[in-house]
């Protein structure tokens, strides 16, 4: 199957010697939800940039669907929308305007692009703002616009740079719902995010990429097998002392939480059977963090100790 | 991209930047009518009864095509120069960027919309003037291909400025210590015949001189420099800057890092 993105020892060095990327290689496959995840100034703007045309790699290679960009520029264009970080629409154009012009950038007629700009702005529930100008829209509203205007000339990868940035929680569960759907649809959806709960939830395969370096590239799945340890926090009514649970290390946060690190082959069915031998009842369970944000942190860290194994 | 694309693209640009013009009307099309009548008014007018005839017309007649000329070379400028910079200040620049529009494209939609603007204000320009003076038009393809080559050419400069512009006023230093001398030094308001040779052969570099000449020539029939001369010059700069418009929008950093 064609990749639908294949990047090759992709490298980006500024005037100032600062080497943004030091040879990525990446192949996403058609059809795929996959995250680019990684600290700021890890590289990954950069990538998208490139990709995008918006930054000039230093050398290297990248393939959209089997088509080189640098040498069939416009076909490869044609099956990419991005969604940039930073609002970059005209703010004194109407939302509608600045839909069907993007359109006509891709060479198509606004007798095509009406239908089709009316079907994404009622998809993200911005068909009553369509004749407001961009700048009276709310910050939650500009995300979205931008989403439908990487989609008006339905593209066959998507590039997402933190579309949730500054979302409120209801809309970021509609905003996932919505590219779930339209991944399901066949569109292939590169993501990145610092919401590790999103990358979790939403895609299937992943790269970490950390001082312009990939030092994770693997599904969701295999990832979080990597993790050695989870806390989990559990509550009950009233503790009133730190329960004793041999073989796991465990600490009280106040009177109804406590805290215990649950390593890989242990499980949790041992913690409840001694908990009820002590007659505790628990109420309710959570992890303390997302485990993917917990990887995420010991995977990068580990890298600037310049250890790339796994945690 | 195939050529219908192309062409959708450039209609997509083009029309955008006349739809910009037409809805801020009274920042783009109402100050240079209110400057140019009181041009009328003053010099045309009240100086000019004094003065008398010029080049064997009334001074009124005279300075018309001038006046027109100078409306077209200001706001064709402005208009490319202040909406691509701004386009680039806010990064809806990005929005062409990153679709496959060719750069020649992005090039030839922005500069015929400073084209647009240019060719309307000179109308509004020469209605103004008929309120003034009579005027006819000797020659119709010169006074034709003059104005609208002119307004192709200061629309490529202002493009190119606005692609290296980092800030506001980087788009103003032109236009106002370079456009505004020559304008008003290359045979607006008088003919260079007037001047001691020592100055017109200086005046004979300006080249907007030879513009606003053969742009007089094409509406009254007379001009002090060589048609053949203005509009070589004016093809050659619009071969050379429209060149080196492609060649900013490949390169330049301030568009793609």
């Amino acid at each position: 199957m064609v990749a639908a993105l294949s990047i090759r020892d992709l490298r980006k060095s500024y005037a100032n010697q600062f080497e943004a990327l030091k040879g990525i290689s990446l192949d996403v496959n058609q059809g795929d939800f996959f995250a680019l995840l990684g600290p700021n100034g890890a590289g990954k703007s950069t990538t998208i940039g490139i990709i995008s045309s918006l930054v000039r790699k230093t050398s290297g290679t990248i393939n959209i669907f089997d088509v080189d960009i640098d040498q069939h520029f416009s076909a490869a264009k044609k099956f990419l929308g991005v969604v940039p970080q930073e609002f970059n629409f005209n703010l004194f154009e109407k939302v509608e305007d600045i839909l069907i012009q993007q359109a006509g950038y891709y060479g198509l007629p606004a007798k095509v692009a009406r239908p089709r700009v009316e079907y994404y702005l009622g998809k993200l529930d911005l068909l009553d703002k369509r004749q407001t100008p961009a700048r009276m829209l709310s910050g939650g509203m500009k995300r979205r616009l931008m989403i439908a205007r990487a989609l008006v000339h339905q593209p066959k990868l998507l590039i997402l740079d933190e579309p949730t940035a500054g979302v409120d929680i209801e809309l970021r569960r509609g905003m996932w719902e919505f590219l779930r759907e339209i991944n399901d649809a066949g569109t292939t959806i590169i993501l990145t995010t610092h919401y590790l709960e999103e990358a979790e939830n939403l895609c299937r395969q992943i790269a970490i990429i950390d001082r312009g370096e990939i030092i994770q590239n693997t599904s969701v799945k295999q990832l979080l097998q990597q993790l050695n340890k989870e806390t989990f926090i559990f509550d009950s009514a009233y503790f009133s002392r730190l329960p004793d649970l041999p073989g796991f290390t465990c600490r009280l946060i106040d009177d109804h939480s406590i805290e215990v690190d649950v390593i890989k082959g242990q499980s949790l069915n041992q913690v409840f059977q001694l908990l009820n031998e002590q007659q505790i009842t628990i109420t309710s369970m959570r992890n303390k963090s997302n485990r993917l944000e917990e990887l995420f942190v010991s995977l990068v860290q580990a890298n600037k100790q310049g250890m790339h194994h796994a945690v | 991209m195939p050529f219908n694309e192309q062409w959708i693209a450039f209609n997509t640009i083009l029309f955008k930047e006349i739809r910009r013009f037409t809805r801020i009307w009274i920042q783009t099309l109402l100050p240079p009518a209110i400057t140019m009548a009181l041009y009328f008014v003053i010099f045309g007018h009240l100086i000019g009864r004094q003065i008398g005839s010029m080049s064997g017309f009334s001074y009124s007649e005279f300075v018309a095509p001038g006046l027109i000329m100078m409306a077209v070379i200001t706001n064709a400028y402005a208009n490319v120069s202040s909406s691509f910079f701004s386009a680039k200040f806010q990064r809806s620049v990005d929005e062409i960027l990153v679709s496959p529009t060719p750069n020649y494209i992005i090039v030839l939609g922005y500069v015929m919309g400073g084209v647009a603007r240019g060719l309307t204000v000179g109308l509004i320009v020469t209605l103004l003037a008929l309120t003034f003076t009579k005027l006819s038009v000797s020659h119709g393809f010169i006074t034709f291909s003059v104005i609208f080559l002119t307004a192709t050419l200061f629309s490529l400069a202002g493009f190119i400025n606005s692609v290296y512009a980092k800030s506001f006023d980087d788009i103003s230093i032109i236009p106002t210590f370079v456009l505004t001398p020559l304008t008003y030094l290359g045979g607006v308001f008088y003919s260079i015949n007037l001047l001691p040779d020592f100055w017109q052969g200086v005046s004979l570099l300006n080249p907007i001189l030879h513009m606003v000449n053969a742009f007089r020539y094409g509406i009254l029939g007379v001009t002090d420099t060589s048609l053949t001369l203005a509009f070589a010059s004016l093809l050659i700069g619009v071969a050379i800057l429209f060149w080196l418009s492609l060649v900013v929008v490949e390169k330049a950093k301030g568009l793609r890092s």
